[in-house]
């Protein structure tokens, strides 16, 4: 957005320097890893994530270890949906060091309904709707920083299927 | 064009609660029509998220994300005033862009 304009290192005085210096920096290592979207979206989930069938299968995709349960990762939703088509589901996780956050419905034709890259800035905690097309089980993964998968899981049974109606 | 996102973002605490409501069919290529032919998939495929123009938040969605997609996060050290802006582009190209100012 161009907001940020550099004066010349050479004639700023000590203080300044640093501070530019600091600055610098720290835009250099935003643009490295903000992964300026569209395409340079480099931390993106591949679009064969969206096949994968299994959770072990999508870790794995994605460079995680074998997935576990954790009561660090939450997911929260009805027990019964009346209407498949809009279901509201919560998830999030405590932990700090969440790169990733994966939503995953087992009975869909795909099983990863949706990824999401985290920042600092941003707490991991998040509400959406999704379409199950069957009662299933719906399932909330953290992807961390140092390669743990952690998840947690919640049955949701639909009354009326959210995918052919 | 697409219509606009709505975005209501408002502080709570130090954080600013954002929710955002995205205009999309969200078709998952699951559907009939009434000819029994299968309607195809069109759905919002990248969501992107910016504060003050700086990145927060990526999301790829699959075709399981409802009709008019809702979501909902908190950003931390956001001020009464800062801009967050929602991009999304969809399956078949499409794209917008919306913006408001955190409350």
């Amino acid at each position: 957005m161009g907001r940020h304009t550099l004066t010349p290192m050479t004639d700023a005085p000590p203080l300044q320097r640093r501070a530019l210096l600091c600055h610098a920096a720290r835009v250099a290592a935003l643009l490295s890893t903000a992964g300026l979207w569209p395409a340079a979206a480099q931390a993106a989930v591949p679009a064969q994530a969206f096949d994968a069938k299994t959770l072990p299968e999508l870790a794995r995709m994605l460079g995680g270890s074998t997935p576990a349960e954790s009561r660090e990762v939450s997911i929260t939703g009805p027990d019964v949906a009346e209407n498949g088509a809009s279901v509201t589901v919560g998830f999030g996780t405590t932990l700090p060091g969440a790169r990733r956050l994966l939503l995953l419905v087992e009975k869909n034709p795909s099983l990863l309904a949706a990824a999401f890259e985290l920042s600092d800035a941003i707490e991991a905690s998040f509400v959406t709707r999704l379409k199950l097309g069957q009662s299933s089980n719906v399932y909330a993964v953290a992807l961390l920083a140092d390669g743990r998968v952690l998840f947690a899981q919640r049955e949701i049974r639909v009354t009326l299927g959210g995918c052919g109606a | 064009m697409a219509d606009p996102t709505r975005i209501r973002a408002q502080m709570a605490g130090d954080k600013a609660q954002v929710r955002l409501l995205m205009a999309h069919e969200m078709e998952s290529g699951q559907r009939k029509d009434s000819t029994g032919k299968p309607v195809a998939a069109w759905y919002i495929q990248q969501v992107s998220i910016t504060l003050n123009g700086k990145p927060v938040l990526s999301a790829q969605f699959g075709t399981a994300v409802s009709k008019n997609p809702y979501l909902q996060f908190s950003l931390k050290g956001a001020r009464p005033g800062d801009k967050v802006a929602v991009s999304w582009r969809d399956n078949r190209g499409d794209s917008r862009t919306d913006e408001a100012s955190v409350a």
